[in-house]
This record gives C-alpha cells, structure tokens and sequence, in this order.
C-alpha cells in the first residue's frame, strides 16, 4: 500500500525533474503543438519521477491553452498509460485534476476501481464525489459481493463508492441491501 | 502428487522456485504470454518476450524437470495501445510452434472497444490455428466482464469446450460452468482465491472442466498454492484419483486439444504421483501432431 502523500510527494518535484517539466513547459506562448509534444517527450522519455510530474502539472498546461484540444488529448493518451501500469504512484498521479476533468467516464471509473484494487486511498481522487455515478456505484457493489463471497474485508474507501441504502450502515446492511 | 500447472509466469520466477516446484510434484507447466508490470512500447519487445517463452524458459525448465509450454497472444492492457496492436500479424508464425498448446492470455481488463477487438482476433486466431484459448477475467466489474466475454465467445463460434475462463471466483463461476468451457481458478496468497475456497467451488460443483493454477508472475503469489489446493482436497475427502484429475488430468485434456502437448518424464526425472503410466496410457497426448522421434520415444499408443 502506497499513501498519497507519498505520491503526492513525488508529483510535487522529487529527483529526477531535470530543472523541473512544470517550469520548463510553462514556458508563455509556446504553440500547442511544441507543448504536446514535449510533454510526450518528457513523459515517454522520463523516468516513473518523471512521468508523475507531467501528470501533475497537464491540467494547468490544458487550462493556459488558448486552443487546448490537442494538449488535451496528448494528456488522455499519457493518463490511459499510466492507467495501465502497476504503479500505484504513476495510476495515483493519473486520477488527479487533469483526468478529473477531460478522462471520459468509462476510463475514469476504472481508473478509480483500480485504486481501490491497489489499496491507494480516494481522498487524492479529483472530483470523485461530483463525478461519482450510477455505474460506478454499480461496479462497487459488484466488488463488495465478490469481497464479500471472498470473506474478505470491504475497504471503508470502497464503501463509500456503494449505492446509497447500503453505504448507509454495517456489514449486515450491507447485505441485506442487496 | 503430480501437478500440471496451467498457468504460471516463469519468466518472473527464479531456479529456487523451479527446484520447489519440482520436488512438490510440478512436472508441467503453461506458461502464458503476459505483461511486464511495466507496460510495453512496441512489437520488437514483444517478439523478444515470445522468443524468450517459447525458447530460453522452456530449456531453463527441463533443466529442473518440468516440461514447458506457452500460450501466445497479446494481452489485454497492452490491447490499448497502437503501438502493440502491430504485434497481431505476428502471432500466427509464434502459434505455429510446437511449443505453443494455445491462444492467450486474452481476454477484458477494462472492456474497451480495443479490447473487444482483439479478443475477437484471437478467437479467430485459435479457430485458424486449432488452438485452445486461455482468456483472461477481468480484475475490475469481473462479472460484468465475465458474461461479456461469454458473449463474444458464443459469437465467435469457437466450441466452447476449446476456452477456458480464467481467474473464476465464487461469484463468476457459475457463468461459466451452465456455458460448457473451462473454468479456471489462480490460487493467491491473499487475492483471487484460496485453497479452502477452491476445494468449496469443488465440493459444490464437482470436478469437471476444472482447471486449478498459481498464476505466479512478479507479484505477490506462490508457485506452490497448486500442490497446496491438492492437499486441501485430501483433507476435505477427496480421493487421490480426484486430485490427480484436478491438477493433471484436466490440464492434459485440455492443452491435449492442440495436438501438441508432451508431458512424458524429461531424461533423467521422473513422473512423479503413484504411477509412470496412468491407466496404462503413457499420457502423450495428440501424437499424430507430434515428430516422428518423439512419438518413437513416447512409445505412445
């Protein structure tokens, strides 16, 4: 298990930052096609410090983009990436701001089960609570049932994530919710 | 106690596990294609990882005993990436190697289109090839995933006793079991299942069509849960023969499908379990695909 702050440790600038990605894409007035592709770069290139600091500094990149769209979708490439390793670190970084607000609902509800799967905490999850919905409710209870026939324990993280009349007490509710 | 392990990664294993493996009763192993943990960037790395599972991994396992087979395919997460989609024309010259028994693993983990579209390539695939597919459940909405990979294989055509649907649990396998393919089940120090879970699924569904495995890979996982689930069955009254049936029988009859599975003794080990032939049959299945020499020598009937 793996805590956010440490994640968020390294996406704040640990070694590795080369003079710092953030600084140096911050850079007023570049083309968008000059920041994407070093972003890419920086991210394809870079090291696992590396690449959580691109994935910590791409939603301010998107939002000082006069036409974002190609940033944007530079961004949602490398955050499917990072969804897809096994680095809690990397898939923490990745369910941050940026993908809060651009990862489309299927990718960013998986994203926030495979958290739960890694045992990283949600607290470090941009907007979960606002993008939080029917089908990602669904897919949590699907889990719990599985914990549940498991005889293993449900996270309090993963509890949260269930529907509303079994989120609300213990265990026993829990089952007789469903 | 003589164990087939139907999946394992022993590209992530070392010679300690190999040696422990052996003296528990392994004597062999389906080593399917994988990922990394770190995600793959392009075909070359792909080809190499063939190579080294269809190659290197198969001789560094007959140096312990232990017979080696691969299942060949693209796996899911890296289904998402162009840049190892270009691997799929490759795979029909790797699925024509007689060290390869199947297609896989294949498979959901996080249902995309993608995903949906290289599934439906490699059911194809073992179609063309005559293989047996391993296919992979999802981690994430597994039961979900579960009944949509039942689907695209109902679709495909492929005859579902050539699947099998791997890393079942108590609340997928029922799906699976009233379809007619295989059903896997990976034993885990602390995921997926257990062996006192496993010998429950046993007890209540028999042991038909069941296929038991380690799934050992990088993470957290114990080449040994195979030999351990046996013994659980013991414990829980099963007979020897029904244990041999779990962890060998089934895993034969299974990669027997390809034609190409040899599980004879390799020069210098033995079988293992009670008998050097079982029921009289020197357990080479699928000679006619077999070399000539090696059916000689197999003296198979």
């Amino acid at each position: 298990m793996i805590s956010m702050h440490e994640s968020t440790t390294a996406r704040a600038g640990g070694p590795g930052g080369r003079g710092g990605v953030a600084a140096s894409l911050a850079r007023a007035g570049a083309p968008a096609i000059v920041v994407a592709d070093e972003l890419e770069t920086r991210y394809r290139s870079g090291d696992t410090e590396e690449r959580i600091q691109v994935l910590g500094v791409l939603d301010r990149i998107v939002e000082e983009q006069a036409a974002p769209d190609l940033v944007r979708a530079v961004g949602i490439d490398l955050v499917r990436d990072a969804l897809r390793t096994n680095d809690p670190r990397l898939v923490a970084a990745a369910m941050g701001p940026f993908a809060g607000r651009h990862l489309g609902d299927h990718d960013w509800r998986h994203g926030v089960v495979k958290l739960v799967f890694m045992g990283v905490p949600l607290a470090g999850v941009a907007r979960l609570h606002e993008r939080a919905d029917d089908e990602l409710a669904r897919m949590a209870e699907d889990l719990a049932e599985e914990r549940e026939a498991a005889g293993r324990p449900i996270p309090d993280d993963l509890r949260a994530l269930l529907p509303a009349p079994a989120a609300a007490g213990s265990d026993a509710s829990l089952e007789k919710g469903r | 106690m003589r164990i087939f392990d139907p999946h394992i990664h022993m590209t992530s294993r070392t010679t300690d596990d190999y040696e422990a493996m052996y003296a528990a009763g392994v004597r062999a192993v389906v080593e399917p294609a994988f990922w990394l943990g770190q995600p793959r960037t392009g075909v070359s790395s792909y080809l190499d990882y063939f190579d080294a599972i269809t190659g290197w991994e198969r001789f560094r396992a007959s140096q312990f005993g232990i017979r080696h087979h691969a299942a060949i395919a693209l796996n899911p997460k890296e289904a998402n990436d162009p840049r190892c989609r270009e691997v799929l024309p490759e795979l029909g010259r790797y699925l024509r190697r007689e060290s390869v028994v199947a297609v896989g693993e294949t498979g959901y983990d996080s249902m995309t289109p993608e995903e949906d579209e290289v599934l439906e390539t490699h059911l194809d695939l073992a179609k063309r090839h005559g293989l047996p597919v391993v296919v992979h459940t999802p981690h994430r909405d597994k039961k979900h995933g579960t009944q949509r990979t039942l689907d695209v294989v109902a679709n495909s055509g492929i005859a579902p006793e050539l699947v099998v649907l791997d890393h079942l649990n108590e609340v997928t396998v029922d799906l699976v079991a009233e379809r007619g393919c295989w059903m896997g089940f990976s034993i885990y120090p602390d995921t997926k299942m257990d062996p006192q879970r496993m010998v429950a699924i046993l007890q209540r569904l028999g042991t038909e069509r069941m296929l038991v495995n380690s799934a050992a890979d990088w993470g957290r996982s114990d080449p040994l849960l195979t030999a351990e689930t046996g013994r659980a069955m013991l414990d829980a009254g099963f007979g020897a023969a029904q244990v041999d049936g779990v962890l060998w029988e089934n895993p034969v009859a299974f990669y027997g499908q390809s034609g190409r599975l040899d599980v004879t003794p390799l020069p210098g080990f033995e079988l293992g379990g009670d008998a050097e032939l079982f029921e009289g049959n020197s357990i080479l299945r699928g000679a006619a695909a077999m070399p000539a020499e090696a059916e000689a020598t197999a003296g198979a009937s």
